[in-house]
């Protein structure tokens, strides 16, 4: 992994999350495994955010939450599923008011398993992220603007 | 008079990791009203009771939510075991009860964090969350996971804890203990904190009496209620004190959860100066046929996990009633009056698990 230009702000939001991954979340952002050394805060304002990290399956009525966080991000923006339930539905894809994962609704960029997602993983996802951000922007000086269709 | 103002807050809310979302009814920085607005965490497990088997369903029930995921599968499993007449050994009633106070202890240490981080007081929530590793450290060892288990199953345990491994446990309680003080020492102490917490969010003990209060909450109003006292699990055999505020403020709310982490560190010590040698598990045979209302007590207060079967492997209902579902009309009880600069910090120290109220 190489030296980023840029130090992305990410914006979490539990679309159903059972509480786990969120923590975990957390967890990585804070002393022992410090996502925060890579430059890289928590924001509760999707204006501020270029990283979307999204954690459980989608229902009926977080989608429109989630739709309207991701539209107000500024663009190049990446979206990261983190856990199995963001990814799949995990064990509540049978259950009525799961619609599946996050892909579902918004175009998914890295995908982060685990149940609960490891804060390791978290971390290796969200720097993935940083990577597809960086290609998403070399892209955009390419094309120019506005950023080629997601 | 003042102009009404309504400001929505939440779904999406920086001190909140999780959704709710009020709308807030303000004359000037008065709060007059506030209406929850819930579900966006619905996914509706409790109807996957009809999908998954009973033996199955204890990973949906770990599931339930992630901070008190231990507590949710072992009120689960214990409705399950009492509707079959199922005798759990021992010593998986010890390995149970001690899970379950070290799920206390990182909820109550995680819920520090998050409080010191509504009031702004960055360095200490990142304190809170440093100490808590050991503890998770500590289910990793045991049983694989870090936040979802997975330990408890109809009729026992998955793993068992040797010796050695038991008295690590302990030798690293001992060892968190006084960092442990060190942290609280920083909210019950300081200037600050203080000025930040007590006298916010009065709750009467009639008040809570009445709006059916559960937990810390109703703890730090001067209530006598600590479902542990009843004795589920190996609780018995210990010596269970429900810690009791009476100030009824935040501040208060605070300290019972601060004494709380103590105790519980003096729970696990003596479960595991207590606990027999024998087997983990018993054979589970047959299929539930019955109802049972389990109560326990989660880190945020009582929970009850209502299992009804028909002699079939399915169960025919099952329901949880939440700690913070019955917490939520004190909530709002609480925010009508208060400034709006103190909202968060007073739905904070209800401390909300909106995937456990929801499910």
């Amino acid at each position: 992994m190489g030296w980023f230009k840029r130090s992305p702000w990410v914006l979490h939001y539990n679309a159903t999350s059972c509480n786990g991954c969120d923590i975990e979340v957390i967890v990585s952002l804070t002393p022992l495994y410090d996502l925060e050394r890579f430059g890289i805060i928590n924001t509760g304002n999707p204006k501020h955010a270029d990283i979307l990290a999204v954690t459980g399956s989608v229902n009926e009525k977080s989608r429109q939450v989630l739709l309207n966080l991701y539209e107000q991000m500024p663009n190049p923006k990446v979206v990261v599923a983190v856990g199995l339930c963001a990814t799949s539905g995990c064990v509540f894809q049978d259950c009525y008011n799961v619609l599946g994962g996050v892909d579902k609704v918004l175009p998914v960029d890295v995908y982060v398993p685990g149940c609960a997602a490891r804060p390791e993983s978290i971390i290796d996802g969200i720097l993935k992220a940083c990577e597809i951000l960086e290609e998403k922007y070399s892209q955009r000086k390419k094309t120019g603007y506005p950023a080629a269709k997601e | 008079m003042a102009q009404k103002n309504t400001i929505p807050f939440g779904p999406q809310h920086p001190v909140l990791p999780e959704p709710i979302h009020f709308d807030l009814v303000t004359e000037d920085e008065r709060v007059v009203d506030a209406i929850p607005s819930i579900s966006y965490v619905h996914r509706g497990l409790e109807s996957l009771v009809e999908k998954r088997d009973f033996i199955d369903f204890v990973h949906v029930a770990d599931r339930i939510c992630g901070l008190c995921s231990f507590m949710h599968s072992m009120g689960y499993c214990q409705a399950v075991e009492e509707i079959m007449g199922v005798e759990v050994p021992l010593r998986a009633q010890f390995l149970r009860t001690i899970w379950a106070e070290l799920s206390r202890i990182h909820s109550h240490i995680f819920w520090l964090g998050v409080a010191a981080d509504a009031f702004g007081f960055e360095s200490l929530f990142m304190q809170a969350l440093r100490l808590r590793e050991p503890v998770l450290d500590i289910f990793e060892e045991t049983t694989g996971g870090r936040v979802i288990l997975g330990a408890s199953k109809v009729g026992g345990v998955r793993r068992d804890i040797d010796a050695d491994s038991l008295s690590g446990i302990s030798k690293r309680l001992a060892h968190l203990r006084p960092q442990l003080e060190e942290l609280s020492n920083v909210f019950i102490n300081d200037y600050s904190v203080k000025h930040r917490l007590s006298g916010v969010g009065y709750l009467s003990k009639e008040d809570a009496y009445t709006l059916g209060c559960v937990g810390p909450m109703a703890r730090a109003s001067g209530l006598d209620m600590d479902m542990r006292a009843i004795g589920y699990s190996a609780y018995k055999y210990l010596d269970v004190q429900p810690m009791i505020e009476t100030d009824g403020d935040c501040y208060a709310r605070c300290l019972v959860r601060i004494r709380e982490n103590f105790h519980s560190i003096d729970l696990i010590r003596e479960a595991i100066g207590k606990i027999p040698e024998g087997p983990i598990e018993v054979k589970v045979k047959g299929a539930p046929n019955g109802e049972y209302m389990s109560r326990i007590e989660q880190p945020r207060g009582e929970v009850i996990h209502y299992a009804k079967g028909n002699g079939s492997r399915f169960l025919q209902r099952f329901r949880v009633r939440v700690p913070t579902f019955s917490n939520i009309p004190a909530m709002i009880k609480i925010l009508k009056g208060s400034e709006i600069a103190d909202v968060p910090n007073i739905i904070l120290t209800l401390d909300p698990c909106i995937s456990c109220t929801e499910r």
